[in-house]
């Protein structure tokens, strides 16, 4: 049984759940208090001491109610396999036991699996599958491309060779049977595959995930296809937990020049309130003030999206971001983005204000009319936009004032540098005022944009 | 009557709790179970008013042990979680000792002898006397055991979870001038949080982390009738019906158990048979506490009203 825990741990490792080896010990000395009698008690237990949050709680039902759907490989073959040497595969025990039971198999000499099949023992066949994938170490699943390599792995183990020697005999001598066979090996093999499918979404899944989030971090955000939005909300999501995690750190920082009068006296009590130790009044930083401005309009649209949905996910870190949006004008989309899904959000946004043709002059304009106050010398201003402006007024002079008054600003553009200037790219104009530009076009580039941009302020 | 045994079954715990008026779900009792079992913190989250300190209130009373409290909020230290020195005695203490200190070392030769004199007494002012504990050490000191509550650990800053942690793991806080006190039995410890913010990895190993949600619909109605006596079937399965169907909505702050207790002492002090459109309206503000989600509730009473009703017909 231990050694089934311990595949459930692993299990649980591919689902998600961080599950360190104190918690796996703990785990176990509970299982040991509530024994095995009562899966709901179990499921209970394991989702008490094992997942940590809410989600986990969820990923680590789905995977108790997967893992324990598989049939167990049963206790007396295993014993049994063990005494015969090893040598025959693990579900000759079994076979043995029905053999006799079956007519067909036995008066045809074939193979045990031959037989098994015949039986129709499903009890048995899925012991014998189970014990087989033991033998091939299915739990090292990782990869979606390994499938076919354990079924055949599986296969052997059972003995697949033998049945298809008994099949090509049978052929000549009694077609009937050698085709009720062969379908039978068709199921089996169907059972098998599905047996291999599960394994993987048991084991694989961590793998597969950190594979398929590599490769999403560092594709270009504008041209994602849309069955991937989802997924890369998440990463978005997970990055901005990074980030929290990494920013969300005590703020208090001590002063020297100014004396905490009773800490100190507190302090030096014992020396009948003799100075000999001082204690000094403690600061608390600035949390980063945020305001954003994003073109939501043609290719930027995409990157403005997930740097919004980034930027307000950081609420901790973040004391106060302000956000606004624009095409051809531009308005505060703070309270939409608060108030709804990412999805509706965005939506919302996108039909007020988006899939216009870009005027940054007009949008500057509209934002030094209405929002300029929102600026303090704290305020670090990040601007997300390809400064492709279809030849209008850039209105630069805008740019240089709001950089005047805030802390920091900052550019992210979304194209490569190559291409910074050519055309109707107003970015030289623009950089000269701006105290960061940099490219942002990836999930990885965005995280680190952020990351900086929270850092300075630390 | 204080009893430190670790309890026989999860339904013994169940039991021991309902008869405190706790209605326990399967998984809590489970969490008690393994708690004292493992001898583990138990780490309670959920939304506000779904009974968090009310377990560890209901645990004290089943177990007949002293439960102390504390709760958290930002800024809680040291000084006021775990002990403080008692300075204004030991300033108090050193002032009215100088004479007999004098007199004690008056007959030393030298300096040396003075000193050696001096270190006989030992650290007279660090030593148990000049000790002000607070909750978390009060709680090491039972010699029959507690409940301690850590409330709202989510609203105390990060520093001070590390400074729980060495309390959690082996139930001991160490004095730097004292040493290790151990506890002398290991109190039951319930920490509670409302999710405000992310409680760190270290702080969750530690602990068995149980969520207590809202709870299914029978489960509610047992709690209503374990805390109202006076409220008639029907109504209790008519106005749990209507608050599942409430919280259904979109609303800013969904009503949850304490709320739903509350309005069944309203309705049972307002005589009400059964709910209708009126006395619901009147009430509503008992379960929502936000003047918008009143009225994004109020259009929906009367079609929420006759499917709890139905609910009640066939179940």
């Amino acid at each position: 049984m231990r050694e089934n825990l311990h595949r459930f741990f692993r299990a649980a490792r591919g689902a998600g759940v961080r599950v360190s080896p104190a918690e796996s010990i703990d785990a176990m000395r509970a299982v040991a208090q509530v024994g095995f009698a009562d899966r709901d008690i179990l499921r209970d237990t394991f989702l008490l001491t094992l997942a940590k949050t809410q989600d986990e709680k969820r990923a680590l039902g789905e995977c108790f109610d997967l893992f324990f759907s598989q049939p167990e490989p049963q206790q007396e073959n295993a014993e049994q396999s063990k005494t015969d040497d090893g040598s025959e595969s693990d579900a000759n025990p079994s076979a043995d036991e029905h053999g006799d039971v079956s007519d067909d198999g036995a008066s045809e000499n074939v193979g045990p699996l031959a037989q098994m099949l015949l039986s129709q023992d499903r009890s048995a066949i899925s012991s014998a599958i189970a014990n087989a994938s033991g033998a091939a170490s299915l739990p090292d699943i990782r990869y979606f491309t390994q499938r076919g390599i354990f079924q055949t792995r599986i296969l052997d183990a059972m003995g697949i060779q033998r049945l298809r020697d008994d099949i090509d005999d049978l052929t000549t001598r009694n077609p009937a049977l050698a085709e009720r066979l062969q379908e039978a090996l068709n199921g089996l093999r169907g059972t098998v595959r599905d047996a291999v499918s599960q394994a993987l979404l048991l084991y694989g899944r961590e793998e597969t995930e950190n594979l398929r989030n590599e490769i999403l971090r560092n594709a270009p955000l504008a041209r994602i296809e849309p069955r991937q939005v989802e997924q890369m909300r998440a990463l978005i999501r997970q990055i901005a937990r990074r980030l929290r995690e990494r920013y969300s750190k005590p703020r208090k920082r001590q002063r020297r020049g100014h004396l905490d009068v009773r800490r100190t006296l507190r302090r030096n009590a014992a020396w009948g309130g003799v100075p000999f130790l001082t204690a000094w009044k403690r600061k608390h930083r600035d949390r980063p003030k945020i305001v954003a401005l994003c073109d939501v309009s043609g290719s930027v649209a995409r990157v403005s999206d997930f740097f919004l949905l980034l930027i307000h996910s950081l609420h901790e870190v973040v004391d106060d971001v302000r956000s606004f949006a624009f095409s051809g004008h531009l308005i505060e989309v703070s309270d939409i983005l608060e108030s709804k899904s990412p999805e509706e959000a965005m939506k919302e946004i996108m039909s007020k204000v988006g899939f216009g043709s870009s005027d940054y002059g007009n949008s500057f304009a509209d934002f030094e009319d209405n929002w300029m106050s929102a600026i303090t010398p704290q305020t670090t201003v990040i601007v997300l936009g390809d400064a492709r402006s279809n030849n209008l007024d850039p209105r630069a002079d805008i740019l240089r004032r709001i950089g005047e008054r805030s802390k920091r600003l900052v550019w992210l553009n979304p194209e490569g540098r190559m291409v910074w200037g050519f055309g109707d790219s107003e970015m030289p104009r623009y950089a000269t005022f701006c105290s960061v530009v940099r490219q942002c076009a990836t999930a990885q580039q965005l995280e680190r944009a952020v990351s900086d941009i929270v850092a300075t302020y630390q | 009557m204080a009893d430190t045994r670790p309890t026989a079954s999860i339904e013994a715990v169940e039991s021991g709790l309902a008869a405190q008026g706790y209605i326990a779900s399967r998984q809590i009792a489970t969490a008690v179970y393994l708690s004292q079992q493992i001898e583990k913190p138990i780490l309670v989250e959920g939304p506000a008013g779904v009974g968090k300190t009310e377990l560890a209130k209901a645990i004290a009373a089943w177990r007949g042990m002293k439960m102390i409290r504390l709760q958290c909020y930002e800024g809680l230290d040291e000084a006021k979680a775990l002990y403080e020195w008692k300075y204004a005695k030991q300033l108090l203490y050193t002032q009215i000792l100088k004479d007999k200190l004098g007199e004690v070392l008056g007959g030393a030769q030298s300096l040396a002898a003075a000193l050696d004199q001096l270190h006989t007494f030992g650290d007279v002012f660090f030593s148990k006397e000049f000790v002000e504990p607070r909750p978390l050490l009060q709680a090491l000191e039972q010699p029959a055991g507690c409940v301690l509550l850590i409330d709202e650990i989510d609203k105390s800053d990060a520093e001070f979870e590390s400074l729980l942690l060495e309390i959690l793991s082996d139930f001991q806080v160490t004095i730097p001038e004292l040493g290790t006190v151990s506890a002398v039995a290991p109190p039951t410890v319930i920490l509670t949080s409302n999710s405000e913010r992310d409680l760190g990895d270290a702080l969750k190993r530690r602990c068995l982390h149980l969520h207590i949600g809202f709870p299914e619909q029978k489960l509610e109605e047992r709690i209503v009738e374990s805390r109202v006596p006076g409220i008639s079937q029907t109504l209790r399965k008519q106005m749990v019906g209507f608050i599942h169907e409430i919280r259904s909505l979109d609303l800013k702050k969904l009503p949850s158990v304490s709320e739903a207790i509350d309005w069944a002492r309203v309705l049972v002090l307002l005589q009400a048979s059964e709910l209708d459109h009126e006395i619901v309206k009147d009430t509503l503000n008992v379960l929502l506490k936000y003047e918008a989600d009143i009225e994004a509730a109020t259009p929906q009473i009367s079609s929420f009203i006759a499917k709890a009703s139905r609910q009640g017909v066939f179940s």
